[in-house]
């Protein structure tokens, strides 16, 4: 029992792990070449990469970008001795067109307009956004910017907008004396009905009376030369801001126990989710006028938007009801304990979390409504891809197809990427960690 | 000992309708009726005034009058002098033809992209995520338009294939023919067919079925439930010995050598596409439109089916895989026995909703001319007839009856695959 030599007493020195288990030849064995078939997939998918960069960046390296016709870029690629029809990019119509594709027909001189708009509209979309990066205050701005919008937008008297802002001071004044007289419930009803007879009956006669006097204004634009990605945007920034809150009251009405609301609800939604959204297109475009009083013609884009919201809101009714169903119902009981009403347990306990759970899905329907606008296309309108049917059909563009297209599609990838990385964001940072 | 607590009983008052909550949810329910009735009247009496001003009756007659119109891909006999009815039913019937080939392509296409995002080859799972975000961030209609345009602009003509040395060649041993006018396939034919049973008559609804492909379904049908019996007796055998017999060739056998039995019988053979004159003749003639709208929706729709999957599997705690591991089974046996039976729940109700998605997506057919409901009733017919809220409301019930008839069947399965829980 002396004499054990092969016993160690010390410990071994700590050693290397093997090259092959880290590093960057670790990573590669480990995702890449872990097993004879991962190995043969992986040579399968480098292929596969190769070819379509080989295809793409060669045709994407094109000098034509000062061309006036496919002819002009073809003559251009077969000077250079590139021949056939995947030789080479026609950048030439980006160059010819991007306005076009960005504002359709609107006025050249007023370009400002639009994109001061939509400048505007970044701002004015902070508060939401990023509510705690900016000063609370922004969001007095953000209220103002639905009036502001579609005045620069459509342009005409400026006293329009005011007047129709002017409907909310207005019911406020009525609110406080009889609020004093009569109590808030009834305060509200008569201010409610007061600001509707303001907006329907009075705000326009009174706003062309000023503008008689003092004539304020902007030139006006016609909606039939709205078009290309300005378009595409306003129909959806529109339609996105006024189905959230139409959607959320739906779903409430969905889910409350009054018998007649909910089943106005359920078969609204139920309606709007079972037909596609180019009939209800068909219905803005050809019975609209049918069904409003004789006489009426109100414009096309509003229409469009009035039909959009409508789809929209009932998608973000469903979301929103599977957020509602998610919470336990212990927040109810809970909200129900500490004596709230309907709809401060609504505001205060049920919505905040409801909303956090639906946040992916609402997301998700503002991007499927915006890369649905492109649908106007079909009723006429000149969004982006009617505008590509127009180029595609001009004797210098035809036959183009990949650059033009590619090009829309990069425009509203931006935008629906840029949506769907923000709504990840978000359920991260609001994240907290129960469920 | 009594208590006198109980409040007196009020006389009603007037504002009690508002401020007492006994009796406020019946005020705001009859208030939202009223609201609801007079929006529909207003609506009504607004059409009634605009439809006699413009001297149009509401009447669905004009259904029955000859369309005078020619619908390029069919599926039932129809010609320019069938009525409208018609066209539309031709209409609905290329609408559920182009939804049942999309829901079948997404279905494949989508869920072996959303296994491969799972892949534990790193590439390979970037690349499904590449096309992933490429393909759902961009418009469907735009993806739509694109096919088109491709099938037009870069397939040959058919004159390319003539001469002796052509441009271009027919694909898969000369059977298939892609051309800028649409691809030719080979046509299934019988030589001793058994003919076409006639239904409904002489009414404006009536079709051919044929009935070899009747006989053929029947055959394909028996079989498999015969092969399923097999199993059956074999999972019996199973847990009576222990041993499982080897069944698979009798499966096999009693599929196949009754159909192909059949098929002889028949005398079936292809009608090959060949090039006569300026076109090509014989052989299934499928559109440009239908490809295009075929592929385009089923590669985007494929997305968020991959989605689907994939949210599926990830949503099977991983305790599911390791208790499979240990009790031995194979990668692909836990695959099969544990993980896709549990995901399925998952995965279904959602892919149910994907396939109604494409289906009302398929109206956007409009934009490549081809002709589902949306083109003829909704398109064509409005234009002739200019009964705009005939043919509008007509097509938006036929969308609404698909729709429904759809999410009765998901809410039958979720019924029925409901976990019950304890």
């Amino acid at each position: 029992m002396t004499d054990l030599s092969y016993v160690r007493t010390e410990m071994l020195p700590e050693q290397a792990p093997p090259p092959t288990e880290v590093g960057v030849l670790g990573w590669l064995k480990e995702n890449l070449f872990s097993t004879w078939y991962y190995s043969l997939l992986t040579f399968v998918a480098l292929g596969f990469i190769y070819l379509v960069l080989a295809a793409i960046i060669p045709w994407m390296i094109s000098p034509t970008w000062h061309a006036g016709s496919l002819d002009e870029c073809r003559d251009i690629l077969a000077d250079m001795g590139r021949q056939g029809r995947f030789s080479g990019a026609c950048w030439g119509v980006i160059r010819d067109r991007w306005v076009q594709m960005l504002f359709g027909f609107y006025p050249n001189t007023l370009f400002w307009r639009p994109i001061l708009a939509f400048v505007l509209l970044g701002v004015a979309l902070m508060p939401v956004l990023f509510g705690e990066y900016v000063p609370k205050r922004m969001v007095w701005f953000t209220a103002l910017y639905p009036f502001i919008m579609p005045w620069l937008l459509w342009g005409g008297s400026v006293w329009t907008p005011l007047m129709v802002l002017a409907g909310f001071p207005i019911a406020y004044l009525i609110y406080k004396p009889v609020a004093a007289a009569a109590g808030t419930l009834t305060a509200v009803i008569v201010a409610t009905v007061a600001a509707i007879v303001w907006w329907l009956f009075l705000a326009g006669p009174v706003s062309d009376g000023i503008q008689a006097i003092l004539p304020l204004g902007l030139e006006p634009v016609v909606s039939r030369n709205f078009g290309g990605f300005m378009l595409s945007i306003t129909i959806g920034v529109t339609a996105i801001a006024v189905s959230l809150p139409l959607g959320i009251c739906l779903a409430l009405g969905r889910k409350s126990d009054l018998l007649i609301v909910k089943s106005l609800s359920v078969g609204f939604i139920e309606f709007i989710r079972g037909v596609p959204l180019i009939t209800l297109l068909f219905v803005a475009s050809t019975l609209l006028n049918i069904f409003l009083p004789p006489g009426t013609d109100f414009d096309i884009i509003l229409r469009v938007i009035i039909m959009a919201t409508l789809f929209a809101s009932a998608y973000i009714a469903e979301v929103v009801r599977g957020g509602l169903a998610g919470l336990p119902k212990g927040q109810y009981e809970g909200a129900d304990s500490l004596g709230f009403d309907y709809w401060q347990a609504q505001r205060l306990i049920i919505m905040p979390q409801a909303l956090k759970i639906s946040i992916p899905g609402i997301v998700g329907v503002f991007i499927g409504l915006f890369k649905d606008t492109t649908l106007v296309s079909i009723i006429g309108l000149m969004d982006p891809l009617g505008l590509s049917n127009a180029i595609r059909a001009d004797a210098a563009w035809n036959g183009i197809i990949w650059e033009l297209y590619g090009f829309i599609a990069l425009l509203f990838w931006i935008f629906c990427f840029g949506m769907s990385r923000y709504s990840m964001w978000l359920e991260r940072k609001l994240e907290t960690g129960h469920r | 000992m009594t208590t006198f607590t109980d409040p007196s009983r009020e006389s009603f008052r007037l504002s009690m309708l508002l401020y007492d909550t006994r009796y406020r949810s019946t005020t705001i329910q009859i208030v939202a009726l009223i609201a609801f009735l007079t929006l529909v009247g207003w609506l009504v009496s607004n059409t009634a005034h605009n439809l006699a001003d413009l001297g149009k009756e509401p009447s669905f007659g004009f259904l029955f009058e000859p369309s005078s119109y020619d619908i390029n891909q069919t599926l039932i006999e129809y010609t320019s002098r069938s009525p409208h009815i018609r066209a539309a039913f031709v209409g609905l019937l290329n609408t559920l033809l182009v939804a049942a080939m999309g829901c079948a392509l997404a279905t494949v296409i989508g869920v072996i992209v959303g296994v491969l995002r799972l892949s534990k080859n790193w590439l390979i799972a970037k690349i499904m995520a590449v096309y992933i975000e490429v393909v759902r961030n961009v418009p469907v209609l735009l993806w739509i338009v694109l096919s088109m345009a491709i099938m037009i602009e870069i397939l040959p003509q058919p004159s390319a294939f003539r001469g002796d040395n052509p441009e271009a060649t027919m694909k898969l041993f000369d059977s298939v023919a892609l051309t800028n006018r649409g691809i030719y396939i080979p046509e299934p034919l019988f030589s001793r067919s058994l003919g076409n049973i006639h239904l409904f008559g002489q009414s404006a609804l009536n079709f051919d079925v044929s009935l070899d492909l009747i006989a053929i379904i029947a055959v394909l049908v028996a079989g498999f439930y015969v092969a399923h019996r097999i199993k059956l007796r074999a999972d019996r055998i199973q847990e009576a010995t222990g041993e499982r017999p080897v069944t698979w060739y009798l499966s096999l056998g009693v599929i196949v050598v009754p159909l192909v039995v059949l098929l002889v019988a028949l005398g079936a053979n292809f009608g090959y596409p060949e090039l006569k004159g300026f076109n090509f003749r014989g052989g299934t003639h499928l559109r440009n439109s239908l490809i295009a709208l075929w592929l385009a929706l089923s590669i985007y729709t494929a997305t968020y089916i991959a989605e689907i999957v994939r949210a599926g599997i990830l949503a099977i705690s991983h305790g599911q895989t390791e208790a499979a591991a240990a009790l031995g089974l194979r990668s692909h046996r836990i695959m099969s026995l544990v993980i896709l039976p549990q995901a399925l729940r998952v995965i279904i109700p959602p892919l149910i909703s994907q396939y109604l998605n494409l289906t009302k997506n398929s109206s956007l057919a409009i934009a490549v001319g081809y002709m589902d409901i949306t083109g003829t009733l909704m398109g064509i017919t409005l234009n002739q007839t200019g009964r705009e809220l005939e043919t509008v409301m007509l097509g938006m019930l036929i969308y609404l009856t698909i729709s429904l008839s759809i999410s009765a069947v998901m809410n039958w399965y979720n019924k029925r695959v409901k976990l019950v829980e304890r």
